[in-house]
């Protein structure tokens, strides 16, 4: 660690150039560089994740490509100054688009030593990260909080951390008097000088994020940005700059959940039902807040098991409606889902999947919810199951979510997750289309003679009444039923309502392509993926390939029914791996063979689809998988590969 | 959210259809006989009837067990669904059909065990729609199985020497609810006092709980027998804003007058004391009904895309 509180220059990057002062000495340097990433984390209350977002808004709308992630403690204000409640925003920046979190951070502003040691602990930080934090600490009169700053202070002296000791509250205390309430402004105005942020979209932003509070408020968060700017252009040696490549096309910016609920829009639904339950409530906070301009309704239910009830109630009566939630919640509405798809009456479910099982890790992701989403619902129960990509996956896959529960009478269920429920990313302005919003349901007569239930033999569709459809009267039940929905009491019937609700999958696989493939054709490796990870796997794919692997990687967005012409894509691969953000045991641990080894859920699934010896390279750590991580797990099984064939 | 209802009023005021029971009637019900199912179901094909529901808007929800079937024995919208979940499901319906009306048919087990949630919420929500609980004491369907309406000591498959605890009270526990607006119970044995009760609550603008005492000649004749034979063991509400049923004072003498209005009269009279009381004990219209409250006006495709445009712009780059 290299403490400085009057600051020294170091080397950083591959190009910088100095800044002269009025006197002709270097002032500081500005460094040019592809992209960097910045965290600023603090107690929880004291608003650094306020900070985080408004960083990476202005970034986007500079032209930047930004990714940001949020540092979430799962109580709402834990104890202050402990390393586990540190509370956040991760931004990372680039020239070109950003499609993952990267891997370390390399600027962070810490607002207490603590949080510091929090995120040092868990391996956020690069090794030769750039520290501003706070100086009020080893000075403090508290002797508990001079020691516990010695003590951390010693275990950052192993690092090579650059640490810049600034005075953010004493800056602070000449504009407002609990610095606990204004320190993220104050940083904001710092990180605006160092990224050359532009101040006006800050103001502009600040506007935005405060537009519930007073005036004074806004005037105030202002004075302290440009407080924050001004001591750092009067005290850093270092600025960074980070060439903005403004797309051509209009783009917007926001969170997947934000995502979700503006998709859910376009989709034409009006009502979303949920129970409160973190990460997926947001996007009905979203919703709350702007819905009912569309004729849309955010229902809270009782629970979880009624939110899907509500949704199901209202898909019945008029327009497919969707119910959002996460893990637990999946699991209370399973005797719901299976009702849905028993009765075809469409319904859309969002999980936003976290770590688990039980309550896990409420406020990080996880990919663990796949075979559960697929396979969770007891007695055959055959439905559609997706997974979005990215920020802009979220808002368009849920118009395609909605058309497909309607075509086909199902159940379609979306596996968003935490990293995309919070990761801000700027994409292209989706094009309104009029034909992505639902009809108003048929309300004219049925035909006489026609079935509820009248399967066409082919392909399982059949339409679907509403009430208010003079002619159409009937009973939907979960019992076992014929094409009357009359209650069956013959076993020839529940094989073929069976083999027609499970016939509509296959009919909908029929209509997708194979997924492309991002590299080359065939080769040593394929890499699969599904939902969250693909920015980050194609990015470690781009490294490999740099050094000279024959790597590809597969991205799937339908995981029931799979995309077609998965097997003769592996079969041009020598090895296929799928990347995962769930748990799988590791190849050589302790008991642990080929026969009895649990792998990642898509590889589960893939081995039994395709017959191919499907490995994984899985991990649970809270957090979005790291380019680098994945390159690394990468050259070891080509290093295999290459091993065998030795 | 709301769907145009145009149409659909259009259509009403075209239409020249006149109903008859027949025409609600759909196959021949699988109760036992002797099964109090029967006379409810006769005296709502009698109410749809009388009040002339077309078929097509009329929606009648229902959980699971024997009274749940109720939905397949009429022609009209039906849906049957889950064990307790009944309530959520006419939730939904409700919410975005606001039109259409909505019956809700549930066991004991299914209302006040499975789905007690639901059942406490409903009532708050207090949407405009009837829901019946037809109260047997028992689960039926699955063979004798104490519910929680089955009284004290009586004996089932699953406590055979009887139940342990006081059977709950559905009354007393739904005038309990904030925001309940319509609370009544009637006896099936009883139908003009039945029909009577069902049109007060089908007029009813809100919530209306009706508990509806239901015998089940397999498992619990014993518990409705005193009920049966001694009318000096039941008492009547009477009042002009509730039930009153001409003739019925030759045989049930025990009448009381009681104001609906009155909750807390209501209160005392749902109270254990020995006496079976039929009748509505609450009634106020003046709740706020959840659909209502979000109620939205219509807006066109085009309207909705316009308006996504601007909240775009909102996230614009």
């Amino acid at each position: 660690m290299q403490l400085s509180r009057t600051v020294t220059t170091k080397a950083q990057t591959k190009t910088a150039r100095a800044v002269p002062s009025d006197h002709g000495e270097p002032r500081y340097q500005v460094l040019e560089l592809p992209e960097h990433t910045v965290e600023i984390v603090s107690d929880s209350g004291e608003g650094a994740q306020k900070c985080g977002q408004i960083l990476g808004a202005v970034t986007a709308k500079m032209g930047n490509g930004v990714w940001t992630v949020e540092i979430i403690p799962a109580e709402i204000e834990p104890p202050p100054r402990s390393p586990a409640g540190g509370s956040g925003n991760r931004v990372r920046i680039g020239s070109e688009p950003v499609t993952n979190w990267g891997d370390e951070t390399q600027l962070v502003v810490a607002f207490n030593e603590q949080v510091l040691l929090g995120r040092h602990r868990v391996g956020a930080l690069a090794d030769d990260a750039t520290i501003l934090l706070e100086n009020i600490w080893a000075d403090h009169p508290d002797e508990t909080i001079r020691s516990a700053w010695e003590e951390a202070k010693r275990e950052f002296e192993k690092t090579n951390y650059r640490v810049i000791e600034v005075p953010m509250q004493e800056r602070c205390l000449t504009v407002v008097e609990d610095p606990r309430r204004g320190k993220n402004m104050f940083v904001l105005g710092m990180l605006a000088w160092i990224y050359h942020r532009d101040l006006d979209l800050c103001r502009d932003q600040i506007a935005h994020a405060f537009r519930k509070k007073s005036e004074e408020m806004y005037n105030r968060n202002v004075e302290l940005l440009d407080l924050g700017y001004g001591w750092a252009e009067e005290n850093l040696d270092f600025r960074i700059h980070i060439a903005a490549r403004p797309s051509t096309e209009p783009m917007v910016v926001m969170n997947g959940n934000e995502a979700v609920a503006l998709g859910a829009i376009a989709a034409g639904m009006e009502l979303a039902a949920m129970y409160p339950i973190t990460p997926a409530t947001s996007a009905s906070h979203e919703l709350g807040d702007v819905f009912e301009k569309f004729g849309g309704v955010v229902h809270q239910a009782e629970d979880e098991i009624a939110a899907a009830g509500v949704a199901i109630g209202a898909s019945y009566a008029g327009k497919v409606a969707y119910t959002i939630t996460s893990g637990p919640g999946l699991a209370l509405k399973t005797e719901f889902l299976g009702l849905a798809v028993m009765i075809e009456m469409p319904l859309v479910v969002v999980d936003v999947q976290r770590g688990g099982p039980s309550t896990g890790l409420p406020t990080k992701v996880e990919q663990s919810d796949l075979l559960a989403a697929i396979f969770g619902q007891p007695g055959d129960a055959p439905h559609v199951v997706m997974a979005p990509a990215t920020i802009e996956d979220c808002f368009h896959v849920m118009v395609t979510a909605r058309r497909i529960a309607e075509t086909f009478r199902t159940v379609v269920i979306v596996l968003s997750d935490a990293n995309l429920a919070t990761g801000v990313q700027p994409f292209r302005r989706p094009e309104l289309d009029l034909a992505w919003i639902a009809a108003p349901p048929d309300l004219s007569p049925v035909p006489e003679g026609l079935k509820p239930y009248e399967w066409d033999a082919k392909t399982g569709l059949s339409r679907r009444f509403v009430p208010g459809q003079p002619g159409g009267m009937y009973t939907v039940t979960g019992l076992a039923h014929d094409e009357s929905s009359r209650v069956a009491y013959s076993s020839a019937v529940h094989q073929h309502s069976s083999t027609m609700r499970s016939r509509k999958i296959a009919v909908l696989q029929s209509t997708l392509e194979p997924p492309a493939v991002y590299g080359d054709d065939s080769g040593e490796l394929l890499v699969v993926g599904w939902g969250s990870t693909k920015g980050a796997i194609e990015e470690a794919i781009d490294r490999v390939r740099a050094d000279g692997m024959s790597v590809s990687s597969l991205h799937l967005s339908f995981l029931s029914p799979l995309e077609p012409g998965l097997k003769e894509i592996f079969g041009r691969f020598k090895k296929v791996m799928t990347v995962e953000i769930n748990y799988s045991d590791e190849p050589g641990a302790p008991y642990i063979n080929e026969e009895n080894r649990r792998r990642g859920q898509l590889a589960w699934l893939l081995r039994a689809q395709t017959l191919f010896d499907v490995d994984c390279w899985t991990r649970v750590l809270g957090e979005p998988m790291r380019p680098r991580a994945i390159a690394d797990a990468i050259r070891q099984r080509i290093e295999t590969v290459e091993g065998d064939v030795a | 959210m709301t769907i145009p209802v145009n149409s659909l009023l259009q259509c009403a005021l075209d239409d020249e259809r006149i109903f008859e029971r027949a025409d609600y009637e759909g196959p021949i019900p699988r109760w036992c006989p002797g099964c109090g199912d029967h006379s409810v179901l006769a005296a709502t094909q009698r109410l749809l009837a009388d009040e002339q529901l077309q078929p097509e808007t009329t929606v009648f929800v229902s959980g699971i067990g024997c009274s749940s079937r109720f939905p397949h024995y009429l022609k009209t919208y039906g849906f049957h669904g889950l064990h307790g979940r009944a309530l959520p499901v006419a939730t939904g319906v409700k919410l975005h059909r606001p039109d259409l009306d909505v019956f809700v048919v549930m066991g004991d087990g299914d209302c006040t065990s499975i789905g007690a949630g639901h059942w406490v919420h409903a009532t708050r929500y207090n949407m405009d729609m009837v829901a019946l609980m037809l109260d047997n004491n028992i689960y039926g369907l699955t063979k004798n199985q104490t519910s929680p309406t089955t009284p004290q000591n009586y004996p089932s498959n699953t406590q055979p020497r009887g139940s342990w605890l006081p059977a709950l009270n559905p009354i007393e526990a739904t005038l309990g609810i904030t925001n309940a607006s319509f609370v009544a119970q009637t006896a099936e044995w009883i139908p003009p006092h039945l029909f009577a009760t069902l049109k007060a609550a089908y007029h009813h603008k809100g919530f209306a709980f009706v508990r509806i005492l239901q015998r089940c000649p397999k498992y619990t004749a014993p518990l409705f027998e005193e009920g049966l034979k001694n009318p000096d063991s039941i008492e009547l509400l009477v009042h002009e804003d509730g039930v009153m049923v001409d003739g019925l004072e030759n045989v049930y003498k025990n009448q009381v007058r009681h104001d609906p209005s009155d909750i807390h009269a209501a209160r005392r009279l749902a109270e254990e004391d020995g006496l079976t009381r039929l009748g509505v004990f609450f009634r106020d219209e003046s709740r706020p009904r959840y659909e209502e409250l979000r109620r939205l006006p219509v807006i066109t495709a085009k309207e909705k895309m316009a308006r996504l445009s601007e909240e775009l712009d909102l996230h614009a780059v």
